[in-house]
């Protein structure tokens, strides 16, 4: 368990909420989230976030798990994956979850929109390359369906090449037959995903209270 | 008097009933009819011909045999139930065909004035107006309203806004009784003379009556306006759970209203009967909807009677409920909602529709009738106008629903994360509206306990008739002054249906990264509760393991090839993917593979490729009045000839071909890339159905494709249609070259797969091998 002997370190708690946005209390309780799950240590690694119980029976846990390793989601040009994160990164990445505050602007909205699609689409993008190809987002639909048996596996394929076809029609539009449709690239995700309220509903509730201590027995 | 007229028609139904069954019986004895009233008699020895020996007691003279009769009495109940139905029904149809009426006025207001002009017909008339009897209102005329809005409740909006609509509900409803009732009251006491009768549980009864917001109302007003899905369902929610508070207020006040009192004691009581009234009604609604879920799932050899098995146990649960006082509707609502995903797994697609129209039908009916009643009980009704006490009571429902919203949002606000804003206050304060419920309550009132019932009476009749025409009239306008998000008509598509499920998946895991246990965790092992055991149990075979987004897309593929098989076929596209976009545009060009096909030579494959490209161009152009029943081949046109030769070798071939075994073939493509495949290729397969039990509907459009490749196969199709080809839809025909692919089989997995992919939920497809077909295109030249 965390120690709580080390007081929070004021300063850098300002300016991680400045930069991320959280309260100072989410911050602290957070951060005992991260002791806890790293053992205590200053980073955290792949194995640690594994070791969550009850991760296993979530389809797309590895995704989840590369999420947070992944070096795009920490600035806006990053490239490549991390093998350990700190707390900073951490936090970076928890913050794609928060929700929008009442009182904000159409433009704070809609970048919020962007952070948060982005942070999407990185997960499918696997290879980095900018566009999510017909292979990666049928192994994004394997995935989801990788618990339902060989139902899962041969509707698979139809699922993700209709799904393909619909991102095509509607970005893009008739095509000739000899044309091709490289894959999906943010701009045209960002267009099939407009419907979706994205910045309301890819949200989860921060606590302002210390719950780690209620799940100490289940978690690492 | 009326009650005279009910038991006179009661009487008269049993009476009914009885003759019948006495006139069955063969030369039956003296007795064999009932005591038969007085002009009943004579007009049953007329009606038994056969039966001339029939010792009842009438004369034995001879009379003329009676070749016509009249006797409209024996059918006076049915006859006039139905005559006010056809009545109901034809002003809903005179309404839609009047455009301007129907968009300036909402249909209930409409309703209850046609109510009014015939109550006011009957009265001139001189015979006394039916009143909406409350039986008939609460065991018929309910119900149906309710369990199709149970049914097709959009459950997941539901839950996320459970806290909200559960804080209007009830602590609203409560707010509303008691402001209303306790300021009544006073207004009564004040007032002196004519009011000094009315004491505190009455009024407070009254308050607890009126405050109730009516979900028959709120569903006609709303269902007109298109209002955005959040404030549809506070709105319509609220109504439906207010019910319970509703039962337990009414009940409670009504029982001591005698005593005069009502202690601490039983307002605990009160609570507790609260808890037991709305959890009792949904466990009953729960248990019946898992019995009928159950029952669904052995009903795949009795079709036809499968939507009865969810009227029945729904209507069930409604009773039942009602038998111990609990909460009928919620019980209704409870039913229908849990019952839903598990009966829609099972039943068929048929029986789906069925079950969506009959709802609608009896819930249109139903809503219809009770408007035009409510307008016929105003005229029926006994009045007696007060003027203080009903201008005072409308005032003080629409300061107390104002108040009320107001101050609920405010609390509300601190808890959602999506604020309500003053906008979505106003719209939910103001879609409060009142309507039959209040009243069929009212008029339960026993008169002798409530000397005041009618001046009750008429004061909730003002006052449904404020909200139901002025706040329901102007309703409308307001939302487009005020800009209210409306509706959002998209249809859901299958990338949205993915990231619904993905992000469901990934809040739950940052979540447990997070290490709390919130929203999305308990979601989710419900979720997994649900799949593991529930759906074992209440579905049947193989779709029980059935994850969501394959039904999702199962149902997508049902809907578009129906679409277009009822839309003659191709002139009206599949309306979720309009483009030209095809398969072979986002896959990637495979290496050619290994195939065990015999190469054909590069200039026979250039000229097949030529062919089809331009019958491909040229179909294109003849899109726009594309109908296989019109279409009329040129059978002139280039290429067309040899395609046809081709064909005929292929059909003489098929025959002989549905022995040989699969070939190996490259990794199975997915349905939808083999039906793109074959469907833009017109060299596809030609596929003779294997057994009977194949639908019929052949259509290759189950996944997006491009029109273009049906119209292909179309005419195609039309082109060489042989006589003896048994099905006339559109089927996939094959003018290959024939002679290389002699030792080949066509296979009939590709056939079987779609066959599956269109047809109702059946056993789940074996992994088969398809063969791939010969693609001049996909070859690299």
């Amino acid at each position: 368990m965390g120690s709580f002997q080390s007081l929070p370190d004021d300063h850098q708690y300002r300016t991680l909420s400045q930069k991320t946005g959280f309260s100072l209390e989410q911050i602290a309780i957070l951060h005992n989230r991260f002791k806890q799950l790293s053992q205590n240590e200053e980073t955290l690694w792949r194995d640690d976030l594994k070791t969550i119980q009850d991760l296993e029976s979530n389809p797309i846990r590895y995704q989840i798990i590369e999420a947070f390793f992944d070096r795009r989601n920490f600035q806006k040009d990053g490239v490549g994956s991390v093998e350990e994160i700190g707390f900073e990164e951490f936090l970076t990445v928890m913050s794609y979850f928060r929700a929008p505050a009442h009182r904000i602007t159409e433009e704070q909205r809609e970048e919020m929109r962007r952070a948060k699609l982005r942070f999407l689409f990185n997960m499918h993008d696997t290879d980095n390359d900018g566009t999510i190809t017909l292979e990666e987002y049928r192994h994004v639909v394997e995935e989801l369906l990788s618990r339902s048996g060989a139902l899962g596996r041969e509707t698979t394929k139809g699922i993700a090449d209709a799904a393909m076809l619909e991102v095509a029609s509607i970005s893009v539009g008739p095509m000739a037959p000899d044309e091709f449709y490289e894959g999906i690239t943010f701009e045209h995700f960002l267009k099939i995903l407009k419907g979706t309220e994205i910045e309301t509903r890819m949200h989860i509730r921060f606590l302002n209270m210390d719950t780690t201590v209620l799940c100490k027995q289940r978690c690492v | 008097e009326k009650e005279d007229i009910y038991i006179d028609y009661c009487g008269m139904f049993i009476l009914v009933l009885g003759l019948l069954v006495g006139s069955l019986m063969p030369l039956g004895g003296a007795a064999s009819s009932p005591d038969t009233g007085t002009g009943h008699g004579g007009s049953h020895g007329n009606k038994d011909p056969g039966y001339a020996k029939n010792g009842n007691g009438t004369t034995y003279s001879k009379k003329p045999f009676p070749v016509l009769s009249f006797d409209y009495e024996h059918v006076r109940l049915p006859f006039e139930i139905s005559l006010w139905v056809l009545l109901a029904s034809l002003m809903k149809l005179g309404f839609h065909l009047i455009p301007r009426v129907s968009s300036i006025v909402p249909e209930s207001c409409l309703l209850i004035v046609v109510g009014l002009l015939v109550g006011g017909l009957i009265k001139l008339v001189g015979e006394d107006p039916p009143v909406l009897e409350s039986k008939i209102f609460f065991f018929y005329l309910l119900p149906p309203i309710i369990l199709d809005a149970g049914y097709f409740m959009p459950i997941r909006q539901f839950t996320e806004n459970l806290g909200t609509i559960l804080m209007f509900a009830v602590v609203g409803t409560l707010w509303n009784s008691f402001f209303v009732g306790g300021l009544l009251y006073g207004v009564c006491q004040l007032e002196g003379h004519k009011l000094a009768y009315v004491d505190l549980l009455s009024c407070l009864l009254f308050g607890s009556i009126i405050s109730a917001v009516d979900p028959v109302a709120v569903l006609a007003v709303f269902e007109e306006i298109h209002i955005n899905e959040l404030l549809h369902i506070l709105v319509f929610g609220e109504s439906l759970l207010n019910d319970a508070v509703t039962v337990v207020l009414y009940h409670l006040f009504e029982e001591y209203s005698s005593v005069g009192l009502i202690t601490v004691t039983d307002v605990f009581l009160g609570i507790v009967c609260f808890l037991v009234v709305s959890l009792g009604g949904i466990v009953v609604g729960a248990i019946y909807g898992i019995l009928a879920a159950f029952t669904s799932r052995f009903t795949s050899h009795t079709r036809v009677i499968e939507p009865l098995f969810v009227f029945v146990y729904s209507y069930m649960a409604y009773l039942s409920a009602e038998v111990f006082h609990l909460s009928g509707i919620m019980a209704l609502i409870a039913c229908g909602a849990v019952m839903r995903p598990y009966v829609e797994a099972n039943i068929s697609h048929k029986s789906h529709t069925t079950i969506k129209y009959f709802l609608k039908m009896w819930s249109s009916v139903s809503d219809t009738l009770i408007f035009i009643f409510l307008g016929v009980s105003t005229v029926a009704g006994p009045h007696q106008w007060n003027w203080t006490f009903v201008v005072a009571t409308l005032i003080f429902c629409l300061v107390a629903r104002v108040l009320g919203v107001v101050g609920l949002t405010f609390v509300i606000n601190k808890f959602r994360i999506v604020k309500l804003t003053s906008k979505d206050q106003f719209i939910i304060a103001y879609g409060g509206l009142r309507g039959a419920i209040a009243f069929s309550l009212v008029y339960l009132l026993n008169p002798e306990h409530f000397p005041m019932r009618n001046m009750f009476l008429t004061a909730i009749i003002t006052v449904i008739f404020f909200t139901v025409f002025v706040q329901g009239m102007t309703i409308r306008p307001l939302v487009d002054l005020l800009a209210v998000k409306k509706k959002q008509e998209t249809k859901r598509s299958i990338n949205e249906e993915i990231h619904t499920q993905f992000l469901d998946h990934l809040l739950t895991g940052i979540e447990d990264i997070c290490g709390h246990y919130g929203h999305h965790h308990w979601k989710d092992k419900l979720n997994r509760f649900n799949k593991k055991y529930v759906k074992k149990c209440l579905i049947a075979g193989e779709r029980s393991k059935e994850p969501q987004l394959i039904a999702f897309y199962h149902k997508m593929e049902m809907k578009q090839a129906i679409e277009l098989v009822e839309s003659g076929g191709g002139s009206k596209l599949p309306s979720a993917l309009p483009s030209t976009v095809s398969m072979q545009n986002i896959q990637p060009k495979k290496p050619s593979q290994d195939r065990a096909l015999p190469q054909l030579s590069k200039a026979r494959e250039e000229e097949i490729r030529k062919i089809l490209r331009t019958n491909l161009q040229r179909t294109r152009q003849r899109l726009r009045s594309y109908n296989r029943h019109t279409l009329i081949a040129d059978p002139y046109e280039d290429g067309w000839n040899e395609m046809l030769i081709k064909r005929k070798k292929m059909k003489e071939l098929e025959k002989k071909m549905n022995n040989y075994l699969t070939v190996p073939a490259p990794p199975p493509d997915s349905p939808t890339i083999a039906r793109a495949r074959l469907a833009s290729d017109p060299q596809a397969w030609g596929l003779k159905s294997v057994t009977e039990s194949i639908p019929t509907i052949k259509v290759d459009l189950a996944s997006p494709q491009s029109p273009e490749s049906v119209n292909v196969v179309d005419e195609f199709s039309k082109k060489g249609s042989q006589p003896k080809e048994e099905e006339g839809g559109l089927t996939m025909k094959v003018p290959s070259p024939a002679k290389q692919r002699k030792d080949k089989t066509p296979d009939e997995e590709p056939q079987q797969r779609l066959m599956r992919c269109l047809s109702d939920p059946g056993p789940a497809a074996e992994e088969e091998d398809e063969d791939d077909p010969f693609l001049p295109q996909k070859k690299s030249w």
